[in-house]
């Protein structure tokens, strides 16, 4: 059938297959041919398509949880969502979350996803304490930062070419009431949004909502938005109840002057240079989830997230560069998302390193995607590179120019049966094996 | 707390209807089911989603009648159930079942036969104690035989009847209104038994969604319930198509 990821741009005909055990799996695995696992299919482009993709939307139970330290044994499928559901009424959280409840664990641990806290506490994974995998030639095995460390390393954030995570244990944070203490900052240009994440360092949350639009002495203008746990109040999760979009909206919609139509209106949105109030969990970590489908937004042919991270000391300069260029380029871009990283993890493929990440929606086009090559070269150029669960589009030279350990994770997946077994649309096209 | 017992406990639907009970609970729920690496693991998760509720996890034949007697006596023992859900079954592959017929009478007893033996080994208990709510798992497919799954739609179309039967027997007794009867028929959801299903592009209902309100039916104690409720207008359509028309269709 008809398979894309959530951008929905590739598209793919791919046989999907939804095992409902690790031993399904492993029979799986032992046909001849090559897969990839999938499981809520959220990462944008097309890391988890391939001619056979192993969906993972039934291996979601539950194994163990301790009370006192908040370690959580779970199968790879769990979606983060039902994690919440579970555990938020019971005082704990993630300790790292995407911007979208809709991911599975093992996703999350296959993309090294990070959260508004990243600065603080490092991506996904650093809160994994190990993952159980089924390797290429049909062993189980147990890998974890002190067990077979270079094969845990290259699986979090190794977009599931190394094997499939099964299973995992994952440790939760306490949290004493649900709710967040949110602070939008409205900042006038670039360096003030820089400026205000390195003088909120200290504050648990921070992410920026920037307007990539914006030109000339508005470039750059962001609300940035700081939250912290609230330290009473109530301890619960809202009914998932999403408004639909009904249908694919025609893409002319989402053409340039709509895209600064839109940018104008949520800026002016927020009224003082700063406000504090006090928000359920959802609408502060997962605003789009409230829209059901809201890829759809982007019409039939699709769109592509462009997220890349720049070094820190490449900063300002080339922020700037890049926002000029998307500003100059006359094409609609809507929201923009800013985010100051801490340090990286070290791990072969984890995206996450020192500096500012930006990522921009386009709606997939020919005019967008010379855009994107253009940028590639900006982002190189400063030393940065691209989040392999976003991307649809770059090339194998940007791939291992962003990623210069490529081949160490490569050799990993050698040494561990994983070549010739898993492999998908994206890994082929990044010249992995 | 609530006693619940499920029959056919790592079915999917059955599953996420235990999922919805255990963590609005505590409850006290007993899982009887074939497999019991399985059926331990099903538990294992709903103990951690409601580590107050108490688990009970019993393994036995679910073709043999006498297993199925003494499985049933020993859960009883334990207390008798305020709920019986049944919902074991297998989506048989039609083709298959017409030209192997061992296969085709394994598809009858799991999806018709068992059940009904199941409802009846239940009832006569929980009569005695004068309340309970014994709900089966019937579906669409027991609506009309279609070329395509009639085999599956011909067991669960005995689910129906009896449902209709037993319902009938209670509602003559005088004290009708403690022991209720209801009967639930599914649409294709997302759970494991439709995966083939999904692999070629079928739409399926949530299987959370179907669950609540196979709960909801439960505690209202709905005589049928289609879930999602659109199929309840889509097979009156279905059954009241004049059969020359129907015959023609390709479903």
């Amino acid at each position: 059938m008809n398979a894309s990821g959530w951008g929905r741009y590739p598209r793919i005909d791919a046989e999907l297959r939804y095992p409902a055990s690790a031993d399904d799996c492993a029979r799986l695995l032992a046909a001849p041919g090559r897969l990839i696992a999938r499981g809520l299919g959220r990462s944008y482009g097309d890391s988890s398509l391939a001619p056979q993709m192993l969906c993972t939307r039934h291996l979601d139970m539950l194994q163990s949880f301790d009370e006192v330290t908040g370690e959580l044994q779970c199968a790879a499928g769990t979606p983060l969502a039902d994690l919440l559901r579970v555990f938020v009424p019971r005082g704990w959280f993630l300790p790292v979350t995407p911007g979208t409840r809709f991911v599975t664990v093992g996703g999350a641990i296959a993309s090294d996803v990070h959260g508004k806290n990243h600065h603080l506490d490092g991506s996904f994974s650093r809160h994994v304490s190990h993952v159980d995998l089924l390797l290429g030639n049909g062993e189980r095995l147990r890998a974890s930062p002190t067990e077979h460390a270079e094969l845990f390393a290259a699986t979090c954030g190794g977009m599931g070419l190394t094997g499939v995570i099964l299973s995992a244990g994952l440790r939760l944070k306490r949290i004493a009431g649900s709710e967040i203490v949110e602070t939008t900052l409205k900042l006038p240009d670039l360096d003030g949004v820089l400026a205000a994440f390195d003088a909120h360092a200290p504050s648990t949350y921070s992410v920026a909502w920037i307007d990539c639009l914006a030109r000339g002495a508005a470039l750059g203008r962001s609300l940035l938005m700081l939250g912290e746990h609230a330290g009473d109040g109530p301890l619960q999760v809202q009914p998932h109840a999403p408004r639909p979009v009904p249908v694919d909206l025609p893409s002319a919609l989402m053409s340039r002057l709509a895209g600064q139509a839109f940018n104008q209106l949520y800026y002016q949105r927020v009224r003082g240079t700063r406000t504090t109030r006090r928000v359920p969990l959802e609408p502060y970590f997962y605003p789009l989830d409230a829209l059901a489908d809201w890829n759809r937004l982007y019409g039939r042919q699709g769109f592509v997230q462009y997220q890349f991270v720049l070094p820190r000391e490449a900063g300002a300069r080339g922020l700037r560069d890049v926002l000029e260029r998307i500003g100059g380029a006359g094409v609609g871009a809507f929201l923009a998302v800013l985010k100051a990283f801490g340090p990286g993890n070290g791990h072969p493929l984890s995206f996450p390193r020192e500096g500012w990440t930006l990522a921009v929606d386009f709606k997939a086009e020919p005019a967008v995607f010379a855009l994107l090559d253009a940028l590639d070269r900006i982002v190189l150029d400063h030393g940065g590179r691209h989040y392999l669960a976003k991307d649809a589009r770059m090339s194998a030279a940007t791939f291992r120019a962003g990623y210069p350990r490529w081949e160490e994770f490569e050799a990993v997946r050698e040494r561990w049966h994983a070549i010739g077994k898993f492999a998908s649309a994206q890994s082929r096209r990044l010249g992995l094996q | 707390m609530k006693r619940i017992v499920i029959v056919g406990a790592t079915s999917g639907i059955a599953q996420h209807c235990a999922r919805l009970w255990a963590e609005a609970g505590p409850v006290h729920l007993t899982l009887l089911a074939r497999d019991a690496a399985r059926t331990e693991a099903v538990a294992a998760d709903l103990r951690v989603r409601s580590p107050a509720s108490t688990l009970r996890v019993a393994v036995c034949d679910f073709l043999e009648p006498s297993a199925i007697a003494r499985a049933v006596d020993e859960t009883v023992a334990d207390g008798v159930p305020d709920i019986v859900l049944i919902a074991h079954g297998s989506l048989p592959d039609q083709a298959g079942c017409q030209s192997d017929l061992v296969a085709n009478l394994e598809a009858l007893q799991v999806n018709g036969v068992s059940p009904v033996l199941f409802a009846e080994a239940f009832v006569a208990p929980m009569l005695r104690a004068g309340r309970g709510t014994v709900a089966l798992i019937g579906s669409v497919a027991g609506d009309r035989g279609r070329k395509s799954n009639y085999v599956y739609g011909a067991a669960k179309g005995l689910v129906t009847r009896y449902a209709q039967g037993l319902q009938h027997r209670l509602a003559l007794r005088s004290d009708s209104t403690a022991v209720r009867v209801v009967l639930v028929k599914p649409g294709p959801t997302d759970t494991p038994m439709t995966a083939a299903l999904r692999a070629k592009g079928a739409k399926l209902a949530d299987p959370r969604a179907v669950a609540a309100r196979i709960l909801r039916a439960i505690d209202a104690g709905t005589p049928v319930v289609y879930a999602p409720g659109k199929w309840a207008l889509i097979m009156m359509v279905i059954r009241h198509l004049p059969r020359a028309v129907f015959n023609r269709m390709d479903i």
